[in-house]
């Protein structure tokens, strides 16, 4: 398999194309997906149990220290940083906010990136500010492949049009197009 | 970004040097800190922070400071504080003498938050709040009980939706940019140095709070501390951690009972263990 993991980041309006994405996959889908969508904290696991309803994929908030594993769709908690562990395990952390957020996008795919390296693969959705523009940067220095959901139909294109500005977006996909992106990873 | 081994090699010889050990700290984040502390300190390479470091005391002092997350809030997670209102106090009227150890204070709001329930409940007369942490300079806010006015509006929607049964601006003074805690809070706090990290316990406690520090650590570190935690506490004891902790990954886990699953609050089954 060409990729180890899939880690996602957004913003305003990701509840609908995170919907999008993930009811469409598969309960066995072989690779974790790890996503730092920006939320409130006192939201506390709305987002985990609306997803769970739709989805056929396992969802769920992680927990400190845990093991991360294919078939399963993680969430960084509310007010924390979400970083990967060399050894394939989740910290977390309430360090000072990253571009106004905690969660940070930049923090989950800078440690992602340091952990999977090449055999990482990054998606950029929807959102109204420049976080994940980084971490990009630095998935593409360490040979990750890289996505942005084009901002000509992203509904907030902000956050794409900054990822791509930085030059390390490969490729600038339609929502239909990344969904089908990833479906495709199914059966590599 | 500096790899795992260079960051190892870098907190073992600090930990040689200084007897501050850092090198069972979850890895992403302490390199992270470290990162920041270079950034910050314009330090260019690993090199010349190991250097710096080890011959500099004043450097590593520096260091110490904001290679720790001291980041906090009064009332931080109100339906904790809630719970610990009702479902933890009850049981802690029931002793003559109060005893509570707050550990990884930070800058002390979760001490006052904590001594202003103890009050509201009509507790805090009889009890001594014992609050650690490694970080001397956050310490010394914490004893200063003076914080940014700017803050207290968040705070009070925070103590509203702990339960909290007075006016927020009854425990504190304004003056100008800042708000100074009211003295009846710190009467019975005494702040000092602790490292869960390598120092014993000190006392025995009914309850112990420790939130938001644990997640810092490897698994190998949390179970040290929830261990040092369980022979710290009284028969029955209780121990809340934080919203995001758990006693998941600690060989104690079975020894204490859920009070609060959601909140994250335990409590210590049986009679201390003989220290072996
Ligand atoms: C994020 S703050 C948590 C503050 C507060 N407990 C809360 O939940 O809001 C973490 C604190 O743990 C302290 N800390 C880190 N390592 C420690 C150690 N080995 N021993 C004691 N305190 C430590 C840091 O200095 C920092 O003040």
């Amino acid at each position: 398999m060409k990729y180890e993991a899939v880690v996602i980041g957004t913003s305003a309006g990701g509840l609908y194309v995170l919907t999008a994405i993930l009811e469409a996959l598969p309960a066995t889908f072989p690779l974790p997906i790890i996503i730092v969508q920006h939320r409130s904290k006192d939201e506390r696991t709305l987002l985990e149990e609306v997803l769970s309803q739709k989805c056929k994929i396992h969802i769920k908030q992680v927990d400190e220290k845990e093991i991360i594993k294919g078939g399963t769709v993680y969430f960084a908690p509310p007010d924390y940083h979400l970083l990967i562990e060399q050894d394939r395990t989740f910290s977390l952390s309430c360090d000072e906010r990253v571009n106004y957020s905690r969660p940070s996008i930049d923090v989950l795919f800078e440690t992602a990136a340091y952990t999977y390296k090449d055999k990482l693969l990054a998606i950029i959705l929807t959102g109204a500010n420049q976080d994940g523009a980084n971490g990009i940067r630095t998935i593409r220095k360490m040979h990750g492949t890289t996505i942005a959901q084009d901002p000509a139909n992203a509904l907030y294109p902000a956050m794409p049009k900054a990822a791509i500005a930085t030059g390390c977006v490969q490729n600038i996909l339609s929502l239909e197009h990344i969904k089908n992106f990833v479906l495709g990873l199914y059966t590599v | 970004m500096i790899t795992s081994a260079e960051l190892q090699e870098l907190l073992t010889s600090i930990r040689n040097n200084y007897g501050y050990d850092f090198t069972e700290y979850a890895e992403a984040s302490a390199a992270r800190r470290v990162q920041h502390y270079m950034r910050t300190n314009r330090v260019n390479s690993i090199q010349e922070l190991s250097k710096s470091l080890l011959t500099d005391e004043n450097a590593f002092a520096q260091f110490v400071l904001e290679f720790t997350v001291n980041v906090t809030e009064m009332f931080r997670d109100p339906t904790f504080y809630k719970s610990l209102r009702e479902n933890v106090l009850k049981h802690l009227a029931t002793y003559p003498v109060i005893k509570i150890w707050i550990a990884g204070c930070s800058t002390g709001e979760e001490v006052y938050s904590t001594a202003i329930l103890l009050k509201e409940e009509g507790l805090l007369d009889r009890s001594v709040i014992y609050a650690t942490d490694i970080n001397q300079r956050a310490l010394q806010t914490a004893k200063d009980g003076i914080y940014r006015m700017d803050l207290m509006k968040a705070y009070t929607s925070n103590y509203q939706k702990a339960g909290g049964k007075n006016s927020f601006s009854d425990y504190y003074t304004a003056k100008y940019d800042s708000a100074m805690v009211d003295k009846s809070l710190k009467q019975n706090v005494v702040f000092s140095i602790h490292n869960l990290a390598v120092d014993s316990s000190f006392n025995e406690f009914q309850l112990i709070l420790c939130r938001n520090v644990l997640i810092y650590f490897n698994q190998k570190l949390q179970n040290r501390v929830i261990n040092l935690f369980y022979d710290s506490l009284s028969p029955f004891g209780f121990l809340a951690l934080g919203s995001k902790e758990s006693l998941l990954f600690s060989d104690k886990q079975k020894e204490f009972t859920d009070i609060d699953k959601r909140e994250k609050i335990y409590r210590k089954k049986i009679k201390p263990a003989t220290k072996t």
